[in-house]
């Protein structure tokens, strides 16, 4: 009885080191196809982030300088560090009502710890994460970045 | 071009021996110019193979974690142990204040000495051995376990705890695994009668001993290779390093060169262990040779002899590097039960298995 569970250990282990080392031979003989390194300053050119890297908020534009942000700010609330400020101003509307509209969309790049929670929370999807991780900068104050473009104004049909 | 094709590493030694010879009359001169030159060639030798060793461990490493490794410094990186080298060349060799001055700076030469004096009975190529002295595998069992001195001596000198424990762990590890070591040797010994290194390379003309010897011979191969991985504290048995416990076990508190020469010491160590398993398991410099087949083995024995030995040695040292970059490391009761409970009884009943093997003549 003790002999046949020492030997059924010794097989047991003996069996799953091999399989280890198949695995690793593996990689070693398909070095080629398996290295998952990107040398990332020599392909910086063709270098494409996945698709759920979070690297900072935008807020897109499309071709009439237009941004869907109605300046709601949902997102504000939900930052918990505040990073994201956002500034209103009352505009004239064409029938003559008054309508809250953003005047600048302030966000703290240094303060921000890409939870994206923000982009969660915008009713009308006016935010968004980027994929460029290239922030370094020698100053702190260029990390303080407005959003919405100068001139720019809210989309057609976005409440 | 058929001049070229009879020169060899012995003929080279026995010209320049009979050279010697000739030109200086004292023939005790003659032998100690004749040692200094083997000493020198073994030099320039051994520190561009620590090279070879350093960059393909590291490209290893690199292959099997799915990575690069070094691919920046020359040609796909092969400029980085050079790099290296500089760099511990650079730094200041600094002896603690609280350590015992003279064993601390003694440790790593006697390091590296010991490893040098088991590359004396190993044979390189064919007639081409430092010392061929008749109780080969006796010397290199015996000097090779004297590398616990130096471990044990930079461990207790450096007076910083992780140091002590890093050699105190090597001393039991050492203790325990060289019985394996031994035992897995001495079934070679048995199916040759011979402790003696050319003499165990020849009884290999008509094959090699892990064909030849069939399951006992694959066996004790196995032991041996695990239990001299365990002898020269490499992964997954780096107890005596540690890197994970003890920052850098027996060599915490080394810097510079005398770090330099403990990685040194490293490298030869896993050169000779291969280049050991190579000769008793594999035929040392014997082509592959299957019996009496005569153009086969003519055929094989068109390779140089030195590159049949090369070869063999760095398929065993690839082989103790996938070891340490694919099995998790072992507690320090988890080594002491694997020697103790499994790598002892299995090579003593092995043993018994090989001596009634050779009696019988069960071997090819």
């Amino acid at each position: 009885m003790f002999l046949t569970d020492y030997i059924r250990t010794v097989y047991k282990g003996v069996r799953s080191l091999l399989t280890g080392m198949k695995t690793t031979g593996y990689y070693f003989t398909h070095a080629r196809k398996e290295i998952k390194t990107e040398e990332y300053p020599d392909n910086r050119a063709t270098l494409t982030m996945f698709d759920r890297f979070k690297g900072e908020v935008v807020m897109p534009h499309d071709e009439n300088n237009e941004h869907r942000c109605t300046g709601c700010q949902a997102c504000e609330i939900a930052c918990p560090n505040g990073t994201i400020k956002i500034i209103t101003k009352q505009e004239l509307q064409p029938d003559g009502k008054k309508k809250k509209a953003i005047d600048t969309f302030v966000y703290h790049l240094e303060l921000c710890t890409m939870c994206n929670l923000c982009v969660v929370a915008c009713p009308s999807d006016a935010i968004k994460m980027a994929q460029t991780f290239e922030h370094s900068v020698y100053d702190k104050k260029q990390l303080k970045k407005v959003l919405n473009n100068p001139g720019s104004k809210i989309m057609e049909g976005v409440e | 071009m058929n001049l070229l094709l009879t020169i060899s590493f012995s003929s080279v030694a026995s010209g320049i021996h009979n050279w010697l010879v000739s030109t200086i009359p004292n023939e005790l001169l003659a032998k100690s110019v004749e040692m200094v030159i083997a000493g020198i060639c073994l030099l320039l030798f051994l520190v561009p193979l620590c090279f070879i060793l350093g960059y393909m461990e590291r490209k290893v490493a690199g292959f099997m974690q799915m990575r690069y490794g070094p691919n920046r410094v020359g040609p796909y990186g092969s400029l980085q142990i050079v790099a290296d080298t500089v760099k511990l060349v650079m730094k200041e060799g600094l002896t603690p204040t609280g350590s015992d001055k003279f064993l601390f700076n003694l440790a790593p030469v006697i390091m590296v000495v010991t490893c040098m004096l088991v590359l004396a009975p190993i044979a390189f190529a064919k007639d081409f051995q430092i010392w061929d002295i008749n109780i080969g595998v006796l010397y290199v069992s015996a000097i090779s376990s004297l590398a616990v001195i130096g471990i044990l001596m930079a461990g207790w000198s450096s007076y910083n705890k992780y140091s002590l424990l890093g050699a105190m762990r090597s001393g039991a590890q050492i203790v325990s695994y060289e019985l394996s070591v031994g035992l897995s040797l001495i079934s070679i010994v048995i199916l040759t009668g011979s402790l003696k290194m050319s003499d165990i390379v020849m009884s290999q003309e008509t094959g090699w001993w892990i064909i030849r010897g069939h399951i006992p011979v694959i066996i004790s191969f196995v032991i041996f290779v695990i239990a001299s991985t365990a002898e020269i504290n490499r992964a997954p048995f780096d107890l005596a390093e540690a890197e994970q416990e003890l920052t850098a076990g027996f060599h915490t508190e080394y810097a510079g060169m005398k770090f330099a020469m403990f990685l040194l010491a490293e490298y030869i160590n896993l050169f000779i262990v291969s280049a050991i398993a190579a000769t008793l398991f594999l035929g040392g410099w014997m082509p592959f040779h299957i019996g009496h087949w005569q153009e086969f083995n003519h055929i094989m024995d068109f390779v140089p002899s030195s590159l049949w030995f090369l070869g063999k040695t760095f398929f065993i040292i690839f082989i103790i590097m996938q070891f340490r970059w694919t099995f998790p490391r072992l507690r320090v009761d988890q080594l002491l039960t694997l020697e103790w409970k499994y790598l002892l009884p299995i090579s003593m009943v092995n043993t018994i298995l090989v001596t009634v093997m050779a009696i019988m003549g069960w071997h090819f």
